[in-house]
């Protein structure tokens, strides 16, 4: 993916989508995720217990989550894969449960972990997938715009971890749908890969398509998602852009010194003061407070913090 | 992406959409290119597919050469008795088998969770399974039939009546094997183990069903239990075809019994339709 491919929209609507003053550009669409209350048990394990979640038409939102938290199991009844056992679930309007072909014609759907089509070239699986859809984009242009016009002859099976994942997002895209599901796009890559993939999702919004993201990786929510979901033990246990994330407590600055050989620790919206109070009461001989760190929680620091807080109640 | 982002101004209409989904027997197309490309270039199982039933009747002919099939009512050379069994097993390895083994290989990969992902419709990729299997079934028993012919000197029929027999018996044996292919697709636990699981059940009915040991040569209850099955049925219409008329008296209840065999191939297409469409999956089992 040079940039020669990165996608450069028509700038009339472009200024609109970047600066995202106005509705999104599918908002007119209607919500595309509405769910209420999903449950779904295995067993003696309730993996969804009440989930709501909530995507307007052309937003990206990442939902983040330990293993076991229920993301891959919501996705996948979001994609009409698994069935759910209570709830409202919406998708495009309809219930994935009963939707048909043209209700799948709108969606897209990269997997984790795909294995398929090996013997097949690279070109041939996204021409393929694209006659399946009613109103396809062009199959070049997508193996273009994924970065693999190099390899379009290749076969798949010959493709290295990173471009075999590239083009599970072409030949999720291919059929131009309007919600695109990404389950853990980015494990493996390394970070110009990484880079180069989180520059075709930002193309993509643009062009109006809403993105559900699973993710481990904290700042890829923080570079893609309009919002960031936190799922815990089956429920969202927090919501929010990925600035305002767990409120403003979650994000008060940290100072941390040590006085008399103790560590200590002290949450303030005020560090300068304090830092100065300290300077005052705590320096040493040398004028230095023994190891003072002033920490402002990054959105990792903040993910982990709504989880290890839920442990503690 | 947005190279393409014009189009999105014309972005169908849900209605649109639906209106404009590709046809099933279109897609049906698409996907036995795709089948007969991919079967293609595995070149190993090309060559298994193409060279077993033939291989197999090599060895036949040649460990039983000298003796010949039969009894006072009719003799003929092992070659010719053991052809018809060949074209049966042929048929009954690349519809049942190969179908069984690669819809729970492709379950695996992924390839089927893929597709379930799409507008495409599982009535389609069944269709270019079917599509698939006929081409290599063609392809498979015009060249068993050519090496018998050409190389083991087996008289081929003459008459239109015998090769409609062909026609008939072959194409309701495929389509059998084909479905009962599908529903069995479902047994194995994971790619790795299809083989395991299919490959003897079709070893297990070849022996058992007059493809390597003349059918009235072996045991009554054994002829018993092969007559629950397909192979079995298959091998006597291909019998009946490439075998003498007064052979016949070695058959069962001494006739080819026509009707009988195509009403247990029916029986079996419609018990396999009944089992796929109510136990085909499109994910793994472990996969919930």
């Amino acid at each position: 993916m040079t940039s020669t491919t990165t996608p450069t929209p028509p700038s009339a609507s472009a200024a609109a989508r970047r600066g995202r003053a106005g509705p999104p550009p599918g908002a007119a669409r209607g919500p595309a995720v509405r769910v209420r209350g999903l449950t779904k048990r295995y067993g003696p394990k309730q993996a969804v217990d009440g989930l709501d979640l909530d995507l307007e038409a052309g937003e990206i939102v990442a939902v983040l989550g330990p293993n076991g938290a229920g993301k891959t199991t919501t996705v996948e009844i979001l994609e009409g894969f698994r069935d759910r056992d209570g709830g409202d679930v919406r998708v495009l309007g309809e219930d994935p449960a009963r939707a048909g072909r043209a209700w799948r014609a709108r969606i897209g759907v990269v997997a984790q972990d795909s294995r398929d089509q090996a013997e097949l070239t690279v070109a041939e699986a996204v021409r393929s997938t694209a006659r399946y859809y009613p109103a396809p984009r062009d199959p070049d242009e997508v193996v273009d715009a994924v970065g693999l016009a190099t390899k379009a002859g290749a076969r798949v099976r010959s493709l290295s971890g990173g471009q075999r994942r590239r083009l599970d997002v072409a030949l999720g895209v291919v059929g131009r749908p309007e919600l695109l599901f990404l389950d853990e796009p980015t494990t493996g890559f390394d970070p110009q890969a990484r880079r180069t993939f989180w520059d075709l999702v930002l193309g993509l919004r643009e062009s109006g398509t809403t993105v559900l993201l699973t993710t481990h990786d904290l700042a890829e929510a923080a570079h893609l998602a309009d919002r960031v979901a936190v799922v815990r033990d089956g429920r969202v246990v927090a919501e929010g852009t990925p600035d305002t994330l767990g409120g403003p407590d979650a994000r008060t600055p940290l100072v941390t010194w040590t006085a008399d050989g103790v560590a200590r620790a002290e949450r303030t919206d005020a560090p300068t003061a304090l830092v100065a109070h300290l300077v005052a009461t705590a320096a040493g001989p040398d004028g230095e407070v023994p190891d003072l760190c002033i920490t402002r929680p990054s959105l990792e620091d903040v993910y982990l913090g709504l989880l290890t807080t839920e442990d503690d109640r | 992406m947005t190279a393409t982002a014009p189009a999105t101004a014309t972005r169908p209409t849900t209605t649109g959409a639906a209106a404009r989904l590709p046809g099933v027997a279109r897609l049906a197309l698409v996907r036995a290119g795709l089948e007969l490309r991919q079967f293609w270039r595995e070149r190993d199982a090309v060559i298994f597919v193409f060279a077993y039933p033939i291989i197999m009747l090599a060895i036949f002919s040649s460990v039983f050469g000298g003796e010949n099939q039969g009894t006072e009512v009719a003799e003929i050379g092992y070659a010719q008795y053991f052809l018809p069994g060949m074209v049966a097993t042929g048929i009954v390895l690349t519809s049942f088998q190969s179908l069984a083994v690669s819809i729970a290989v492709e379950r695996d990969d992924g390839t089927l969770r893929r597709l379930r992902a799409t507008p495409l419709p599982a009535a389609a990729y069944v269709g270019g399974k079917v599509l698939l299997t006929l081409a290599t079934s063609v392809v498979q028993t015009v060249l068993l039939l050519a090496v018998a012919a050409l190389a083991f000197d087996v008289p081929l029929p003459d008459d239109a009546g015998r090769w409609t027999t062909f026609a008939w018996v072959f194409v309701l044996g495929s389509a059998t094997g084909t479905i009962c292919g599908v529903g069995f697709s479902a047994l194995p636990r994971s790619g790795r183990s299809a083989s395991a699981v299919v490959t003897p059940v079709v070893l297990v009915l070849q022996f058992i069903s007059g493809v390597f040991f003349a059918f009235f040569a072996l045991p009554g209850w054994m002829q018993t239990v092969a007559s629950v099955f397909p192979l079995k049925w298959i091998a006597q219409g291909m019998r009946s075809v490439f075998l003498p008329e007064d052979m016949a008296a070695l058959e069962t209840g001494g006739s080819w019994q026509h009707p009988a065999t195509a009403a247990v191939l029916v029986a079996w297409l419609i018990v396999g339709l009944v089992v796929g469409v109510r136990t085909f999956r499109w994910r793994r089992r472990d996969d919930g």
